[in-house]
């Protein structure tokens, strides 16, 4: 295609040059003698395969090498936390699970970390124990998504169908657990929406055995792999200091040599009873991050082998808070004319008490109140630290919702990743950080 | 209810009600403002003013208070910190209030001196707060003089602690100083800020909206965000925006 008669961007000046607009294989149709050198100021995206959603990256080049490099975001913004201070407490979870789509249980888990810490109140041990088992499979699921993405973009096609593959596997888990693929809304304030379904501890099993038979193919496909490891080693390089300074956590602190999780430091939901290690690496480039990932869903799956044991042992229990006044007054079923309350509720509001039916009524429509005042919850995603900062004014609904989500955060250092080094590299370092840009964005 | 008025809780205050033949509100209020943040009085419980409640819930009247300052000795390592703080160079006012609550330690800066504060915090050995987890704000129209409020989370990885600052500007002048020397994390989160409630950031490197589009109009999370209504197609009605919602007070 040639760039001369493109009807919708033509050739035009700007105050910094000539613009062009070029689709790809037609570079030499721009009239060389218009450009000044080889330096170019060029748009990688929104619409960009290799930008993780829609990421808008300004590159300043000079021929291949990248001079300055700015990130723009907020293609994305959905107005969630604006969103949430119109819904009851409750709701804000269906809303907040739909920030960062790749890892939705962190993000539910944040918030309700946060209004469990307004309310003064504790989940009980099973719901817990699901929390943290859908947590483990979700920071496999978000690592293989990174791991399968990043290998797409560098051409490693095996890795991208291998990663979508096994990524299928615990998306039917969660399927079958919460009944949704993703945007769950499954944690809700005082524990989880619904117990484990029948046959789940069977299937978690069956499929932990299929992940440890398949886990090992990343590592044969890569680990020594010499193009990849000649397109990851050394690239995206960002010391301890300089990640502290911009505020990256997660794989990306890690693989500078630095054990910071906030499961074993500031433990939650009794991840300090489980047996796991912190994966750290003294490789703070692309490659070593990728192996830190590659390690921690190892150490994930040893976490969800045990919390599946413990639920198997606490069959029976209960799933949310005791106290009615905030507990979700009924269950979900399947019955023969498909999803809805459970048959024994309906009888029991329908036919039964009517106090029960107006506690359904006020506690569905209206909520329940939380005590004024303001919370902070922090928790270990995939990609690093995201917290909840809630401020209550004693209301049905969250006075202001502030979400830090760890990809917005450490989407900042694109710059300091890619400056200076090649354009090609630019892609495997913004990969290396593993945005997504619906919690950039939120 | 007014015996107890003296020594209520202010973890309770948000959920107790009162009767309102007892107190009118101008005495609601005076009565807590030393000790209590009153944010609002609120009446009735469905809010429909007056006559318009059958339910007998209309003549409540309770008064909605933050947590207030709270008095030493605040537990734990809190003291060492607070002491730490306040004996910092030029610090001995930064520090308006602390208010600890639910297991967490607020210290409210005065914004002259914010900047000052957390070069101390993140520079001195036995504070090392060198991490910023996070700045948000918060807007409060009803506090006058006060309206928006920034909130900080350092983070001390050194020492494996946490405390939030808060720095409130008035409306008017919404200018705080800028954490982007010291904490080069906070830059895209002042951006936000920026973008979400209008405050300016004084030395920020770059200080432009992040999330809405360049040339957007106002500031979408402050209270006073005209929110749109929805036009309905064929009915020539329309879907009220969110804040005309029937809301439970």
């Amino acid at each position: 295609m040639s760039t001369i008669n493109d009807p919708y961007a033509s050739t035009t000046d700007s105050r910094e040059g000539p613009v062009f607009t070029v689709t790809g294989q037609d570079w030499d149709t721009i009239d060389a003698s218009a450009v000044e050198g080889d330096h170019l100021v060029i748009n990688m995206g929104p619409q960009h395969p290799s930008t993780h959603g829609v990421l808008r990256l300004v590159l300043e080049i000079d021929g291949e090498t990248v001079r300055d490099a700015r990130a723009g975001v907020g293609y994305l913004h959905t107005g969630i936390e604006k969103n949430m201070e119109y819904r009851t407490w409750t709701q804000g979870v269906t809303f907040c699970t739909r920030m960062d789509y790749v890892a939705p249980f962190s993000n539910e888990a944040a918030y309700v970390m946060a209004v469990e810490k307004l309310l003064g109140i504790e989940a009980p041990e099973k719901a817990q124990a699901m929390r943290v088992l859908l947590l483990e499979l979700n920071r496999i699921s978000s690592h293989l998504i990174c791991i399968a993405t990043g290998g797409m973009e560098l051409g490693a096609l095996t890795v991208m169908t291998c990663g979508f593959r096994d990524r299928e596997l615990i998306l039917d888990l969660f399927e079958m657990i919460t009944g949704l693929r993703m945007n769950h809304a499954f944690f809700r304030p005082g524990g989880v929406a619904q117990d484990l379904p029948e046959g789940a501890i069977e299937q978690l099993r069956s499929t932990v055995a299929l992940l440890k038979k398949r886990l090992p193919e990343y590592a044969a496909l890569c680990n020594a792999n010499p193009i990849f490891k000649g397109r990851l080693k050394g690239v995206g390089h960002l010391e301890l200091a300089g990640c502290l300074a911009l505020g990256l956590t997660g794989p990306v602190l890690r693989a500078t040599g630095y054990d910071w999780d906030l499961r074993k430091k500031q433990p939650y939901w009794g991840y300090e009873t489980y047996d796991f290690d912190v994966v750290t690496r003294d490789e703070p480039d692309a490659y070593g991050r990728f192996r830190v990932r590659l390690d921690e869903m190892w150490q994930s799956l040893r976490i969800v082998e045990q919390a599946t044991d413990r639920l198997e042992k606490m069959d029976g229990q209960p799933v949310m808070v005791a106290d009615k006044k905030i507990a979700w007054p009924s269950q979900l079923s399947v019955g023969a004319d498909g999803q809805g309350n459970s048959a024994e509720h309906i009888k029991h509001i329908m036919g039964e008490s009517m106090e029960a039916l107006i506690h359904h009524f006020k506690i569905v429509t209206e909520g329940f109140r939380v005590p004024a005042g303001q919370a902070f919850a922090s928790i270990e995603a995939p990609r690093g630290e995201i917290d909840c900062h809630l401020v209550s004014d004693g209301g049905t609904r969250p006075y202001r919702a502030h979400f830090r989500d760890p990809s917005f955060v450490n989407l900042q250092a694109t710059s300091v990743m890619s400056e200076g080094g090649m354009l090609s590299d630019v892609i495997v370092a913004v990969a290396s950080l593993d945005p997504v840009m619906g919690g950039v964005d939120r | 209810m007014t015996d107890e008025k003296g020594n209520r809780d202010a973890r309770d205050a948000g959920t107790r009600t009162q009767d309102a033949s007892h107190e009118t509100r101008s005495e609601l209020l005076r009565s807590d403002t030393t000790q209590l943040e009153v944010v609002e009085i609120r009446e009735g419980a469905f809010g429909a003013p007056g006559t318009g409640d059958t339910s007998g819930f209309g003549g409540l009247t309770r008064p909605v208070m933050m947590p207030g300052a709270s008095q030493r000795p605040f537990g734990g390592w809190y003291d060492e910190v607070a002491d730490r703080l306040a004996a910092g160079p030029g610090l001995g006012d930064a520090i308006e209030k602390v208010v600890v609550d639910r297991g967490e330690i607020t210290f409210y800066i005065r914004r002259q001196l914010l900047l000052e504060t957390v070069t101390h915090l993140r520079n001195d050995p036995v504070l090392r707060f060198e991490f910023c987890s996070s700045v948000s704000g918060v807007h409060f129209p009803h506090e006058t003089g006060r309206e928006l409020h920034v909130a900080y989370h350092l983070l001390s990885m050194t020492h494996n602690r946490r405390i939030r600052l808060e720095v409130a500007t008035p409306d008017g002048d919404p200018h705080l100083p800028s954490v982007v020397s010291i904490y080069p994390t906070a830059d895209w989160q002042e951006r936000e800020t920026w973008d979400m409630f209008g405050i300016i950031f004084d030395g920020h490197p770059a200080l432009t909206r992040v999330l809405m589009p360049d040339d957007w109009p106002g500031h979408p999370q402050r209270k006073d965000y005209p929110l749109g209504g929805i036009p309905v197609e064929y009915k020539g009605g329309t879907v009220p925006p969110p804040d005309e919602w029937r809301s439970y007070s």
